[in-house]
């Protein structure tokens, strides 16, 4: 799937981010590929979150720089890097469970038909695009049913989903099979392998190792704010990496 | 993990919601609804005055001087906030429309030249543009609340302050203004255009008292705007769940903003609407109408924690709480009672419901 001539989605180099005395991050150089999938593992404090965030647009590096599909990015906002086609799959997923799943999919993005002055939601349109969506993600899913009655794994399509509307290139997916079943991990793990398949780059941020090697080409290790591993997923094993993580072994 | 993309889905171990597990059957507003109609059946054979034409627009118009607010007040529950001010905005927009328009009605003072003037025999006051002092003082009357409504939902949204504080605040705020403006006396509506303001509040077409029409018209603008325009979805958004709709890019602030002066304007209206059938706007008007609105508006489904409510239920809350106050009034029964069973009563709808979605 990945070729090494490619241009990368998405490129860091030297990002550092201080929050006043205390350095979250420090040196961090990666890659991401057009259709890579990726791990970003590491302990509580490692500085993963931070650094999704400043992918995200949710912080700016101190220093280091940002390039995304070849040009260097500045990021202020989530929307910005919403904008570029960076879509970020939140731990909690950011569902409205009171609303519909077409609702939550086109959430702060609805479409509308014009009746005169008037704007008003094209439920129609909304529904079947949510519907072709929730196929192309092989999820059962029905756009017109509330979120608060639906499986995990189904919230999960919806949060996807989401990411989808605006054929984004990159996708991060903050912890997604932390909170739900077995069968559902499955389905989430599906989910991610479906959309390598359309070519899009997922960095998937998790502490669950049988999920990293179920789904990802390369996992990167972070400990105290640097990378100490970046390697193939078949050069690799859970024990290399359970000792990357812990600081048994210093770097690899 | 090859497989066409085109294929349709099939739904083999997710089934079809039925109808009656969706939509108003499955909600709240559906049981009061029912507990409503079961209300009036039994009131027809208690009384045989209940549904003589007479009551009925009696009924009508009673619950629609609490009903438009009920609306506005909705709003910010469904967003999960609550606003308290709404008696007191009721108050204040009211005795402002009021003195407003005496103020203009008034010749040989600097304002109301510009507005009237006197006729030939020296005792009758002419309008010098019919109507015009009846705008400006509405017009005034709702900029006030519209203030208000701004300054609650800058420091609800902007400064971050809970809603039950600053609309607690603000109840006490805009009450305290309104007897510094008229010195704890009451206003009238007067002047020349008087007439139109009493035909505008509190008459009647065709029957119809001319309240209950503003209130339709307005529950169906308020059903469009919740379920047929983006601002809806974000209002519905912002009570499920606030951090999604702030990551979704939904503009959490503004629509915030929006629903407390929507809450407030609502609640302007209300007031100027009672002040022309009291004929006057009291000091002490509409004191802890709040407490009546809120009620209504649980009644009715309106969720405290947010994300659930809307103008049918709002209305079905205050038909409800008005049939029984009137009920109770036809069977002769103390009037201090009422207050008991409306309390009773608010327990009763939230409870039925905790038990229904348990169930589920």
């Amino acid at each position: 799937m990945t070729s090494t001539e490619a241009t990368p989605v998405l490129e860091l180099t030297g990002i550092g981010k201080e929050f006043g005395a205390i350095r979250a991050l420090h040196g961090v150089d990666m890659q991401v590929l057009p259709g890579e999938v990726v791990g970003l593992m590491g302990d509580n404090g490692a500085g993963k979150s931070t650094l999704v965030k400043i992918i995200a647009g949710n912080f700016r590096p101190s220093q280091g720089e940002i390039r995304f599909a070849g040009s260097a990015v500045h990021f202020n906002r989530p929307v910005d890097a919403r904008g570029v086609g960076i879509e970020v799959v939140y731990q909690d997923l950011a569902l409205a469970d009171n609303l519909t799943a077409a609702a939550n999919v086109f959430l702060g993005r609805e479409l509308k038909r014009k009746f005169g002055p008037l704007a008003l939601l094209d439920h129609k349109a909304m529904a079947a695009r949510a519907l072709e969506l929730f196929g192309e993600l092989r999820s059962e899913t029905r756009p017109d049913d509330l979120v608060k009655q639906m499986s995990g794994g189904q919230r999960q399509a919806v949060a996807i989903a989401r990411t989808r509307l605006s054929n984004a290139r990159l996708v991060m997916m903050d912890e997604p099979t932390a909170a739900i079943s077995v069968r559902q991990v499955e389905q989430v793990l599906g989910l991610i392998h479906r959309l390598k398949e359309q070519g899009v780059a997922v960095m998937l941020i998790s502490h669950r190792m049988p999920d990293v090697f179920a789904v990802c080409d390369r996992v990167i290790v972070m400990r105290r704010g640097e990378k100490r591993a970046d390697k193939s997923i078949h050069q690799t094993s859970p024990e290399e990496v359970t000792a990357l993580i812990t600081g048994a072994k210093e770097a690899a | 993990m090859a497989m066409p993309l085109e294929s349709p889905i099939s739904f083999t171990n997710v089934g079809r919601i039925r109808w009656w597990q969706r939509g108003i059957f499955a909600s709240q507003t559906g049981y009061v609804l029912l507990a409503l109609a079961v209300l009036l059946v039994v009131m027809h054979f208690a009384s045989p005055y209940f549904f003589t034409e007479g009551n009925m627009q009696n009924v009508a118009k009673n619950f629609s001087f609490i009903a438009i607010a009920t609306l506005g007040v909705t709003f910010v529950i469904i967003t999960g906030g609550i606003d308290l001010s709404v008696g007191s905005m009721m108050c204040f927009s009211a005795m402002i429309t009021s003195m407003v328009m005496t103020e203009l009605s008034a010749p040989g003072s600097p304002a109301g030249s510009l507005f009237v003037h006197m006729a030939a025999d020296g005792k009758t006051v002419l309008a010098n543009v019919p109507g015009l002092i009846l705008l400006v003082s509405l017009l005034a009357g709702l900029g006030v609340a519209l203030l208000a409504g701004l300054v609650n939902g800058f420091c609800i949204a902007v400064l971050g302050l809970s809603p039950f504080v600053t609309t607690l605040g603000m109840l006490s705020i805009v009450r305290g203004l309104g007897y510094v403006v008229s010195n704890g006396r009451g206003s009238f509506p007067g002047g020349p255009d008087a007439d139109y303001f009493y035909a505008l509040t509190s008459g009647d077409v065709l029957g119809v008292p001319v309240p209950f029409i503003y209130l339709v018209v307005l529950a169906v603008a308020m059903a469009v705007m919740l379920h047929h325009s983006a601002f809806g979805r974000h209002v519905f958004a912002l009570g499920g769940n606030e951090k999604a709709a702030e990551l979704t890019g939904i503009p959490v602030v503004r629509v915030k903003i929006e629903v407390y002066v929507i809450c407030a304007l609502a609640a302007g209206l209300q007031g100027i609407i009672i002040s022309g059938w009291l004929g006057s706007a009291p000091a002490n008007m509409a004191t802890s109408y709040e407490l009546n609105v809120i009620a209504a508006a649980v009644i009715g489904g309106a969720n405290l924690a947010g994300g659930i409510g809307g103008p049918l239920g709002a209305i079905v809350g205050c038909v409800l709480l008005e049939v029984i106050r009137n009920g109770l009034v036809l069977a002769q029964v103390s009037s201090y009672w009422q207050q008991t069973l409306v309390g009773v009563i608010i327990i009763l709808a939230v409870l039925v419901d905790r038990i229904r979605s348990r169930m589920i």
